[in-house]
């Protein structure tokens, strides 16, 4: 059992919810992203999502775009997000790291390398945003190998045999894109998703998280109610661009941000 | 590798494929709106009315066939082959473009859609399409770099008159590749009203199929013309490449005529061993990038790179994927010119013939130069005057030092 399998099984059985933070590597420095993965784990996070910066994410809103651009002012490269994560790994492992990105980076890298590098570090699982699963045939096969979970998007446009199709090709979990539009755009309809995720429930046995507009602890809660976990982006990366001038103040507002919604998620009725 | 009518047939193969290129390289909103344009383009594409209505369109609107015109004066001060010029800088709105966004907004059209997006560089495509959404009163918002907005305004000038809407870009190098991100952004959102017409032979599959048949219209026309006029078909094509579509569309009628030699001419801005260039194809390496696995320039960490190019419709760091596979099978030959090299196109085609290539144009004028000067008197080169030069007067008086 892979990591996040046994992270979100456990959870299912205490009737909780995973809280999935996303935050870019490498903003606002590469220096205090490890320890920011820690404030995260330390204000409840279950799994965390690390972005790799791309000079073109072309699925991402201004935020993240932004976000990116911090980073790679600093030249956070895929070799030191790996070096992040295996540095995060001294302190941690427990919990599952998701590495999120676009295909040129690891493709540059070199699949089997990135891969190898991968599970060198403790990375968990990867999620790569512009790489369907009809593209995935040459690299699908060298994380399976690894026992790197591969998770795939589905959004509110996929069809029924999609669906099908991209939870074959996903272990750990499913994305779902709660609407049509980039990160940190929009506001989400927590009646249509809970319908969605419903309708995913049935077509796969995958756990599903749900990303895209969780923005507090209200919508935490009522996506948790609907789903097995929520990914909370561009809120979180926001709040790393207004504190970045401070480290200690960003540590407590993140903290601040992320806590309550673990509470709103652990209320939740089982 | 001698290509057959077959081989070409079965490319892009199912999943987009041209080789190890192409592809549908998106964030999964946008996948069932690719298959289902895929899925309709193949329908219509032999639906007799609709390939009726863009025949006529391309008559009547656009003022086809462009006319394939000996330029008999350059022809003797070259001293080679005879050069011979494909006009599509007559074509109506001054370029090759509109004949890719007459066909996509057919399509748009027949798929119910109201709204339509575009990218644009130097403006002509986003020029084109706020034309033909005039025409059929579809709402029009076209995305262009800052950096463009300013070396170009004619053509955002235009685009207002035309009714559409500009959207200034200020991501990343603030031009055509970060257009193309935010007009991708746009369709994410707006996937269900709106239809995207890319301006180029890249992109995801199948845009790289659908601009290429829309522009094929310029080598049958080419093919047709210089064997009528010359009795043989030419020796040598010569277009400029930044996305590739106005050299895809004059290379595929030629691709099995093995006799054909093929030039794409990229832009080699200030020297492509300075780094400052917009020469994936010259320079680049295989990545994925917009939707499609080519050719692009990039860092060592698979960033994309800066371009650099005095056009900015050539300043671009991808190229579209049928481009790289002509390329890795040897098929086509990728060059390059500097932004002085294509200055002087310019100027002497200007000058000797009284016709005024855009800058992107120009480079492949310089290098057709070169390259008829080097060929026996009885060869014949056809250059894909692809554009008009007027959107570039800014830019050359500014190189000039002249206030216009």
């Amino acid at each position: 059992m892979s990591r996040i399998e046994g992270v979100l099984k456990a959870l299912k059985e205490q009737g909780r919810k995973a809280l999935i933070p996303y935050i870019t590597a490498g903003d606002p420095h590469p220096d205090q992203t490890v320890e920011l993965m820690h404030t995260l784990v330390d204000a409840g996070a279950d799994i965390i999502e690390l972005g790799v910066p791309f000079s073109d994410p072309m699925a991402d809103g201004p935020v993240i775009q932004r976000a990116c651009e911090r980073s790679l002012k600093h030249g956070t490269s895929l070799r030191q997000v790996l070096a992040m994560v295996k540095s995060f790994r001294e302190k941690d492992d427990a919990t599952p790291i998701v590495l999120m990105g676009y295909l040129n980076p690891m493709e540059a890298m070199g699949q089997e390398k990135f891969a190898d590098g991968a599970v060198d570090a403790g990375v968990d699982g990867i999620l790569t945003v512009d790489l369907p699963p009809e593209e995935a045939d040459e690299v699908a096969p060298l994380f399976t190998a690894r026992n790197l979970d591969a998770i795939f998007l589905l959004a509110p446009t996929t069809t029924d045999d999609r669906i099908r199709a991209i939870s074959e090709h996903s272990s750990g979990y499913v994305y779902y894109v709660s609407f049509k539009g980039v990160t940190g755009a929009g506001k989400i309809d927590v009646d249509e998703v809970a319908a969605n995720v419903a309708h995913i429930h049935e077509l796969t046995a995958l756990p599903v998280a749900v990303g895209f507009g969780i923005r507090d602890a209200a919508t935490a809660a009522a996506v948790g109610q609907v789903s097995d976990g929520v990914i909370v982006g561009s809120v979180l990366v926001d709040t790393i661009a207004r504190n970045q001038a401070d480290p200690d103040q960003l540590k407590r507002a993140l903290t601040d941000l992320l806590h309550p919604m673990r509470e709103a998620l652990d209320s939740l009725p089982s | 590798m001698k290509l057959t009518e077959e081989m070409l047939k079965a490319l892009p193969d199912a999943r987009g494929h041209f080789g190890a290129y192409g592809g549908r390289f998106v964030s999964e909103t946008l996948f069932d709106s690719l298959m289902t344009l895929e899925r309709e383009y193949k329908r219509l594409k032999d639906d007799p009315e609709f390939q009726a209505e863009f025949d006529r369109d391309l008559a009547h609107y656009v003022g086809r066939p462009s006319p394939l015109y000996f330029a008999e004066r350059l022809t003797r001060e070259t001293g080679g082959a005879q050069i011979w010029l494909k006009r599509e800088d007559l074509n109506h709105t001054g370029a090759h473009k509109v004949n890719n966004t007459i066909g996509q907004a057919l399509l748009a059209r027949f798929l119910g859609k109201k709204r339509v997006i575009a990218e644009t560089g130097a403006g002509q495509h986003g020029v084109a399409t706020a034309t033909v959404c005039a025409r059929l009163g579809l709402e029009c918002h076209v995305f262009m770099g800052e950096e463009d907005i300013r070396r170009q305004s004619p053509n955002v000038y235009r685009m207002k008159l035309l009714g559409a809407e500009v959207h200034s870009v200020t991501s990343g190098t603030r031009t055509l590749k970060d257009a193309m991100n935010d007009a991708m952004r746009d369709w994410v959102a707006n996937v269900d009203d709106t239809f995207y017409i890319i301006g180029t032979v890249a992109g995801p599959h199948p845009y790289p199929l659908l601009v290429r048949d829309f522009q094929s219209v310029i080598g049958r026309e080419t093919r047709a013309q210089c064997l009528d006029r010359t009795g043989k078909l030419p020796d040598a094509l010569v277009a400029c490449v930044g996305g590739g579509s106005n050299a895809i569309g004059m290379f595929y009628p030629f691709l099995t005529d093995e006799s054909v030699q093929l030039y794409g001419v990229e832009a080699g801005g200030l020297g492509i061993d300075t780094g400052q260039h917009a020469a994936p194809l010259s320079a680049g390496r295989p990545g994925v990038l917009h939707g499609n696995r080519t050719y692009l320039m990039e860092d060592e960490n698979g960033q994309i790179a800066g371009t650099h190019s005095v056009s900015a419709g050539l300043d671009y760091p991808g190229v579209g994927p049928e481009h790289s596979w002509l390329k890795d099978i040897g098929r086509s030959q990728y060059v390059s010119v500097t932004d002085d090299e294509a200055l002087d196109g310019f100027r002497k085609l200007t000058r000797v013939e009284g016709i005024m290539p855009a800058l992107e144009t120009a480079h492949a004028v310089a290098y057709a130069i070169k390259l008829a000067a080097s060929m026996d008197k009885d060869k014949v080169v056809v250059i894909n005057i692809s554009g008009r030069g007027d959107k570039d007067m800014q830019t050359i008086a500014e190189i000039d030092g002249i206030e216009v």
